[in-house]
């Protein structure tokens, strides 16, 4: 049978190197059932036998935080054959704390002392027999990044578990809380047989007077010491039991006059000193620098922290979406894609006859569908090897570190800085850059605003209305930023009081691990795995989204012409076919727009173009553009949409002049307030549901079909209402007469206002101050 | 009471006593961040929030609204 190991250890351990190194290729990503925690699995490099379980990086076992909750379920629930527990010795004190823990689940553990070549340089001096010892696991000293010792580690961590030999956990904790948790075990441990049949193990055996497993009794016995909640709810213990347990922990708690979550915390801090004033000899004077201390007096200084900052978040900016980035897209997409793969596919599949249908199916719906959204890929990847670099350096969590007081205020991270600011180059890989905010409602609060940011894709859009109806005034595109910003903001207030993002909110107390090169392996290997992740899990969504846009936008009824040899009954009266349409008014998606038209009425651009336009819009944002080039004649010699190339060429005239027609359309729907309208058209593109490819990136980063629905669905809206209050109220400004819409417009604003200014109920703060007045 | 929000950058505290409760105060304990635990004050962020402190030989960042439930001696 398979031996299965889990690796536990410290964020910035070394852990993700470690496991890549003893994995290598084998390994399966997934999620933890339930919540989007990511969760790695891999089998052994050279041992096949062997499944390593990569736990999330934790700094205790408490049950407050997802991950620590998902780490402990997995070792108890599934009980490991083995530990592989990863300590940094640099950082060893804080590290030892989970050891600690680790240590009392009664399976064989071996612990990989990682870095030991930087302690090595500074003149530490470790000794590792009397480690072990003490903590009754084997100590090897690995340096992940080097690739030594991690071998060794995994082999002694499979004889472990061959031999099922888990030592005695250490006696870590000071006489009467050894003497309280002892008689906790036995409470839990012996007991009347009679009610022992309610209780099934994790395992699902029984043990005949015992509740929990023999091996996890110490486990078991501290953490209801610490009056855990989860363990008490799982255990559901007998009355009887469970006062005497209580009584236990008061008399301690009076003894030791603290409560007793803090009475454990703190004694096995106060162990792990003492081991480690006997087991480590620091080579380096208390306070002096290291190379680290002495780059971080650089990088957060008072001064100098910011104009750095800037400088880093440019050249990210600059490489990923002006030079390296724009050439591999262009290049992906005009001919990679377009040149080298959707030509000379269609013509193959035309050579060969293949029906008109299906060469249009897999050419322009298929080929161009999927090509668009994978066209960015390189780009992505460039991107996601800075973001590597910054995290794997250590930059990322300065970048919280300095942004957190901005973002903070509207129940964002000072890590949601990152995902924004990609976010005005391309929504996709903005969102998912959000996944190096660690806290879950931060990142989902993230995801669900990031695409708000006009991308460049939008821009089109935003030069369109400028061009059409503004005379091409800057006031428009700074405009959409801002209105970008303000819907940022004012929906992080908003939803933060709302019961999706309530809760205990998750303490920002945050390491800043130490500063050091980045390790070429890694930072390619999160890149490979961020951008496949993207092509795998988004891609089925716009492969189907591409298929069907293409589908209800080039098939329809149309006229049937009467065809000239007259064999077609059909033919003769003026009958309408389903079939592959010219014009897109004919198509079925040019019949849903008619028909869902009305729905904008009240944001002024109700017509069919508009709504044809804006789902068009999510394919890609910039074909908003070429819809209304087509929809409004203004085209070039061959039919083709000339709209994009006229704002990309034309002057201001020119544009002005070109867009007419559009700018008509705009004035005939809303009764002659066009400018208004048309800037209602503006927000609500920008706000509402991004294009597939940032969906389907939204989809793989919640993982979770109800909180994608909940994002799109609240982005819509969000746009919807602050298009219709814009317009209707703009309205009532210039003079028109107070209506239905006036009225909605007004309710809107009062509903959202309220949002905005209600009290939080859910604050955590708050209902413990009152609690504690009460 | 004196916490570790009053304490000035470039300084060093010994943790007397923590205030709060659940997931905040157990995270501030399982950081280390315990009773009796020098802690020494590196620096405050550019924008005036939050602080680095130093705590068993590693850089931590708080809140100084969460360095006020730190009572120091």
């Amino acid at each position: 049978m398979a031996i299965r190991m889990a690796l536990a250890g410290n964020p910035n351990s070394g852990k993700t190197t470690l496991f890549n190194d003893l994995t290598g290729s084998n390994q399966y990503v997934g999620n933890w059932p339930g919540v989007t925690v990511e969760k790695k699995e891999g089998r052994l490099k050279g041992n096949h036998d062997v499944i390593l379980q990569d736990l999330p990086g934790i700094y205790s076992l408490s049950p407050y935080t997802l991950e620590e909750v998902v780490a402990r379920e997995y070792l108890v629930n599934e009980k490991p054959d083995a530990i592989i527990n990863i300590v940094d010795a640099t950082n060893i004190e804080r590290n030892l704390y989970l050891t600690t823990q680790l240590a009392e689940l009664g399976i064989p553990m071996v612990i990989a002392l990682n870095m030991s070549d930087i302690t090595r340089k500074n003149g530490d001096v470790i000794q590792l027999q009397k480690l072990g010892e003490a903590l009754g696991c084997q100590v090897v000293e690995t340096s992940a990044l080097k690739g030594t010792g991690s071998q060794e580690a995994a082999r002694k961590a499979a004889e472990l578990a061959r031999s099922r030999s888990a030592a005695e956990p250490p006696h870590v904790f000071a006489g009467s809380v050894e003497h309280a948790i002892a008689h906790i075990e036995d409470l839990i441990t012996h007991r009347d047989g009679q009610e022992a049949e309610h209780h099934h193990h994790a395992d699902g055996s029984v043990h005949a007077g015992s509740i929990v497993a023999p091996h996890l009794a110490r486990w078991y016995a501290i953490k209801l010491f610490e009056r855990d909640e989860k363990v008490a709810a799982e255990l559901r213990l007998p009355q009887g039991i469970g006062k005497a347990i209580e009584e236990t922990i008061r008399s301690c708690e009076q003894e030791m006059d603290d409560d007793a979550e803090s009475i454990i915390t703190n004694q096995r801090y106060a162990y792990i000193n003492r081991l480690v004033s006997t087991c480590v000899r620091k080579g380096r004077p208390k306070g002096s620098l290291t190379t680290s201390d002495k780059i971080d007096r650089v990088v957060t200084n008072r001064w100098l922290a910011l104009p750095i900052f800037v400088a880093v978040m440019f050249l990210v900016y600059y490489i990923s979406w002006t030079t390296i980035g724009t050439l591999l897209t262009d290049f992906t997409n005009d001919t990679l894609i377009g040149a080298w793969i959707q030509a000379p596919a269609t013509a193959w599949l035309t050579s060969i006859g293949t029906a008109d249908w299906l060469v249009g199916l897999i050419g322009d719906g298929i080929i161009g569908g999927v090509g668009a959204v994978l066209g960015f890929v390189p780009q992505l990847l460039v991107l996601f090897i800075l973001l590597g670099i910054l995290e794997d350096v250590g930059y990322m969590a300065r970048i919280a570190f300095i942004m957190d007081r901005v973002f903070r205020k509207f129940g964002l991270s000072g890590k949601s800085f990152i995902p924004m600011l990609i976010g005005t180059g391309c929504g996709v890989p903005g969102v998912m850059a959000s996944r190096t905010i660690e806290n879950e409602r931060d990142r989902k609060m993230t995801i669900m605003t990031t695409t708000f940011i006009p991308c460049g894709a939008k821009m089109p859009i935003v030069g369109l209305i400028a061009g059409a109806l503004f005379h091409n005034s800057a006031w428009v595109s700074t405009g959409a930023y801002f209105i970008g910003v303000a819907a940022i903001i004012l929906s992080g207030i908003l939803l933060k009081k709302t019961r999706p993002f309530s809760g205990e909110p998750a303490p920002f107390v945050m390491e800043l691990p130490a500063y050091h090169a980045p390790s070429p392996k890694n930072v390619l290997h999160s890149m490979w795995e961020r951008g496949w992740s993207f092509i795998r899990r988004a891609g089925t969504v716009i492969l189907v989204s591409s298929i069907f846009i293409w589908f209800t936008s080039s098939y329809g009824w149309a006229p049937v012409q009467a065809p000239e040899d007259g064999g077609v009954a059909a033919a003769q009266t003026q009958e309408t076919a389903f079939g592959a349409v010219e014009d897109m008014d004919d198509s079925m998606l040019g019949k849903i727009g008619s028909v869902a038209a009305p729905v904008f009425e009240p944001l002024g651009f109700g017509s069919w173009q508009s709504t044809v336009a804006t789902v068009m819009g999510l394919v890609a944002k910039e074909e908003v553009v070429s819809v209304f080039g087509v929809l409004y004649g203004v085209v070039d010699d061959e039919g083709n949409d000339a709209a994009m190339a006229l704002l990309e060429e034309g002057t201001s005239e020119e544009i002005e002049q070109g867009l007419s027609p559009i700018a008509a359309g705009f004035e005939k729907e809303s009764n002659g307030h066009g400018k208004l309208a048309a800037f209602a058209f503006l927000i609500f593109n920008l706000l509402c549901a991004p294009c597939f490819a940032a969906m389907g990136a939204i989809k793989r980063e919640m993982n979770s079909p109800k909180w994608t629905l909940f994002a799109i669905g609240y982005q819509c809206g969000f746009a919807y209402a602050v298009a219709l209050i814009v317009y209707q109220l703009g309205l009532l400004l210039g003079g028109a007469g107070f209506g239905l819409g006036t009225a909605a417009a007004f309710v809107l604003l009062g509903v959202l206002v309220y949002l905005v200014v209600r009290p939080n109920r859910y604050d955590s703060r708050h209902l413990s101050s009152k609690a504690m007045g009460a | 009471m004196k916490t570790l929000r009053d304490v000035p950058v470039g300084k060093t505290a010994v943790v007397a006593r923590l205030h709060g409760q659940g997931a905040l105060k157990r995270r501030i304990m399982d950081m280390g961040l315990t009773k009796g635990t020098e802690v020494y004050v590196r620096k405050v962020a550019p924008l005036g929030d939050p602080v680095e402190l130093t705590v068993r030989g590693y850089e931590l960042s708080v809140r100084k609204s969460d360095a006020e439930l730190i009572e120091v001696e």
